[in-house]
């Protein structure tokens, strides 16, 4: 398997991973703005069922996408243990809500695996490369393909 | 030029073209005193000098000419007559065209610049020569220079001759300025002779390479104005020292009224560097003492002394967000303090409300930086009309009243284009031929008036004209052969007048280039909604009509009422909202499948429930169990909303969802209540379009209506 045209070989990169639907991810360290604890949101009308709501971050109203819903890998039941990552990406700024956060992880560029070319879905589709953490395999989350769907054009 | 220094220009531009409107107000008032004349020349040269410096050479011709016009009103060698007035007022709203098209980056000219280029020429070649009308004052206001050596030349013909010493301070080549280029354009003017002043050179060992020495002593001759010298030196002022003096054996000069300068007289006196702009007059030969001539690039910012901070608005904005928690994070604290059980005159309650008065002020005070007085705005309904009587024939002024009113800058801005919009209807449909005035036995010249005034926390903006009021029988005429009223309906007076905001509707029986391009009041109607205003009419016949703007003060925050949706906490923004019922069960009526009316002083309202609406509900519609909310929604019917409960009335900040998310259907905004919830404040017209384009049963069967038809109404 090659490694991934996205990275430079030798970039060290910082990913947080994290659990979402019982699948192990990752994310840039960099577009992490803060992680918090669950806590209620304001529902919204007419939104996807991935979309929870919107919460209040300091007088920022983000909206709160749930990670395992938006990936069609079945809804998550938001609890006190769950954790909200919040995420900066093209200037919005929105939450993820997942299962749990568990490491940071520092790698090489070159230690990335392009995603094999499989399905092309909403699950495949976010993820912008794979990486090999002692026998399992972490999905690299490509933020941009989470925003909630343009509602910009819908509304 | 980089574009920070480009935008700087056009700011700059702006202030200029505001003063420049400014002062033209006050001349066509009858104000000709040399002050008003001097501010508006040194407007208009002070564009020409900086567009100069970024080669618009539209800009700089056109102003060039504008100028040499004010310049023969200036020294009184032209008469401010009407065609005058109206050349020169006229003449600012081409230079305006001029620097937008500049701005934007267009190349194209206004159609009006050609011919007033000419007319402009006209009246300058026109002028009487100059007379000695006033005699010299030279000690005024300047600050004497040391005496320079002189030689005088004799003059040949109508060329002036100009004496500049020009020393160059350090901070010029810090600032990366060449002298050159100065010289250079210099001599572009006229026939220029240079002599290097080395004489402050110092000796090899005490030569510092990056300290400046060098002067300049030059002469100048030809066809210039002073203005001009001055205009070449406008980018490095302060950043020199620079004398201009005129050599001329005549005394024209002593036409000029030598007003007093601020800008000199301002000069603080311990300043030894500050750069000498105006110098001593020199005796000239005839044994006269001749005024030094003031305007040019020094002066050139002169203007009343109103001291302005420009900030970038996005700081002001984060400002009064952070402003927002405050007030928030206060009911928060509010709220737990009082859930402790503190007593209400307890010590900490009293602190709490300090608290909160002090958060309101400070509130208050951030959003007095964004207000802006109405003023620019009205000065450009002036051109408008200008513009518009011009293109229908029609003689109107404008009168403004109250126009230091203070509004939020957003909807100062937002204003323009429905202001425009009814400024220009008055003068084409409002205000009648001057025949038909005369016979009317009114004044032939027809008044527009805009009012502004603060009112019960709102905004009120009028636009009235003194016209023939609104044409009722053709209005119900027009609606009527355009289906958007029945025959047989009958219509009070109002409802008349207001059919005249429903979208596809415009009297004009013919289309004008004005107005009636089939963008009627409707436009203007969607524009003042949207800013939370409201807008209505009143008319007599023969008289004349009034439309009347409300607009709340800042679109930062909003009067609302707190109700219950479903679970959900919701906000009802107040200016909609007519009335709140709570209803006996006879007053609701079922109508039609899953529909409901209610009942109230003899009409019927249709019933719409907001949680079927917004898909909150998971049950079935139970309007016996509900309170009504009668709202004004954009149709003129008034909608009953169904809701759970209302629990307050009170003002929230008001929060965007579209940069984080988008927009979303039948919500306008969110805030943030003083638990620290978020609630979604309701758009309450689009909500009633959602519910006029859903069927009723279907409100209550699915939780969401098509998104075809979310997506068409946009």
């Amino acid at each position: 398997m090659s490694s991934s045209p996205l990275w430079d070989d030798n970039a060290t990169i910082e990913f947080v991973s994290l659990v979402s639907g019982g699948q192990s991810f990752c994310l840039e360290i960099t577009t992490i703005r803060e992680i918090r604890r669950w806590s209620a949101v304001t529902p919204l009308p007419y939104s996807e069922d991935s979309v929870l709501g919107v919460m209040n971050l300091r007088g920022a109203v983000i909206p709160i996408v749930d990670l395992a819903a938006r990936l069609g890998l079945g809804r998550t039941d938001p609890t006190a243990r769950h954790v909200i990552i919040v995420v900066a990406v093209h200037q919005r700024t929105l939450g993820l809500l997942v299962d749990s956060v568990s490491e940071i992880l520092t790698v090489k560029g070159g230690a990335i695996r392009e995603t094999p070319n499989v399905r092309s879905d909403d699950s495949i589709r976010s993820i912008r490369g794979l990486l090999q953490i002692e026998e399992e395999m972490s999905r690299i989350i490509d933020l941009s393909a989470l925003l909630p769907a343009e509602h910009e054009d819908a509304a | 030029m980089s574009d920070s220094l480009r935008d700087m220009f056009f700011a700059e531009c702006e202030d200029l073209l505001e003063a420049l409107s400014e002062g033209l107000a006050a001349m066509s008032d009858g104000t000709h005193d040399a002050e008003t004349v001097n501010a508006i020349f040194r407007a208009v040269h002070s564009i020409k000098g900086a567009a100069g410096a970024f080669a618009l050479e539209d800009i700089v011709s056109f102003a060039h000419q504008y100028e040499t016009v004010l310049d023969l009103i200036r020294s009184g060698q032209l008469d401010p007559d009407a065609e005058v007035m109206r050349a020169i007022l006229r003449s600012s709203d081409v230079l305006a065209d001029l620097v937008d098209a500049a701005q934007n980056d267009r190349t194209d000219r206004p159609d009006a610049m050609a011919p007033l280029l000419e007319q402009l020429t006209r009246l300058a070649d026109a002028a009487p020569a100059p007379i000695a009308t006033q005699p010299p004052e030279p000690e005024a206001v300047f600050a004497p220079m040391a005496a320079m050596p002189l030689t005088l030349a004799p003059i040949v013909g109508a060329e002036s001759r100009f004496r500049i010493r020009f020393r160059p301070e350090r901070a010029l080549f810090d600032n990366g300025h060449d002298p050159l280029r100065l010289l250079r354009a210099l001599s572009a003017l006229g026939e220029l002779t240079v002599d290097c002043d080395l004489s402050a050179i110092p000796p090899l060992g005490s030569f510092d390479p990056e300290e400046s020495f060098l002067a300049w002593d030059m002469t100048l001759t030809g066809d210039i104005a002073e203005g001009e010298i001055r205009g070449v030196f406008s980018f490095v002022d302060g950043l020199c020292t620079l004398s201009v003096e005129r050599e001329d054996d005549e005394a024209p000069q002593s036409t000029v009224p030598n007003s007093p300068l601020p800008q000199p007289a301002a000069t603080p006196p311990g300043e030894a560097e500050t750069p000498l702009v105006n110098a001593d007059p020199p005796p000239d030969p005839g044994g006269e003492r001749q005024p030094v001539r003031a305007g040019g690039a020094a002066a050139a910012n002169a203007g009343p002394a109103r001291p302005t901070l420009r900030v970038d608005p996005e700081r002001v904005d984060r400002l009064i967000n952070t402003v927002g928690e405050l007030i928030i994070n206060q009911a928060v604290i509010g709220q737990k303090i009082a859930a402790l059980g503190a007593e209400p005159n307890s010590e900490v309650m009293s602190d709490l409300d300090d608290y909160r008065h002090l958060a309101r002020d400070i509130q208050e005070g951030v959003m007095a930086i964004r207000a802006q007085p109405v003023k620019p705005l009205f000065q450009r309904m002036g051109r408008i009309i200008r513009e518009a009587a011009e293109a229908v024939g029609k003689e109107v002024v404008l009168e403004t009243e109250g126009e230091m009113t203070e509004v939020d800058k957003t909807v100062v801005e937002r204003l323009a284009d429905p202001l425009t919009h009814m400024v220009r209807n008055a003068v084409d449909h409002g205000i009648e031929p001057a025949a038909l005035r005369t016979e009317r036995g009114k004044p032939a010249e027809g008044t527009v008036r805009l009012i502004a005034a603060h009112r019960s926390g709102h905004v009120h903006i009028a636009i009235a004209d003194d016209g023939g009021g609104l044409d009722r029988e053709r209005i119900l005429g027009k609606a009527v052969e355009k289906g958007l009223v029945s025959p047989e309906a009958k219509l009070t007076e109002s409802e008349i007048d207001n059919l005249l905001f429903l979208p596809g509707f415009s009297t004009a029986s013919s289309i004008t280039n004005l107005s009636g391009r089939g963008v009627g009041m409707d436009v203007v109607k969607t524009a003042i909604t949207s800013l939370g205003g409201r807008v209505s009419i009143s008319s007599r016949p023969g008289h004349g009509s009034t439309f009347s703007i409300t607009l709340p003060l800042t679109l930062a925050v909003l009067d609302g009422m707190v109700v219950t949706v479903g679970d959900q906490t919701m906000v009802l923004p107040l200016y909609s909202i007519l009335e709140t019922i709570r209803p006996q069960a006879r007053n609701v009526t079922p109508l039609g499948r899953g529909g409901h009316v209610l009942s109230i002083r003899g009409a019927y309202v249709p019933i719409v429930s907001l949680a079927h609406v917004l898909g909150l509900a998971s049950e079935p519609f139970d309007p016996t169990r509900s309170i009504f909310v009668l709202i004004r929604a954009d149709g003129s019917q008034p909608v009953a909303l169904a809701v759970e409960a209302i629990s307050d009335q009170r003002q929230v900040v008001i929060k965007s969802l579209e940069g984080n998310y988008g927009r979303i259907p039948g919500i306008s905004a969110a805030t943030i209540l003083g638990d620290g919830k978020i609630a979604l404040i309701v758009d309450t017209d689009t909500v009633v379009a959602i519910a006029a384009q859903t069927p009723a049963v279907q409100t209550i069967r699915d939780k969401e209506p098509d998104h075809e038809q979310l997506a068409a109404l946009g």
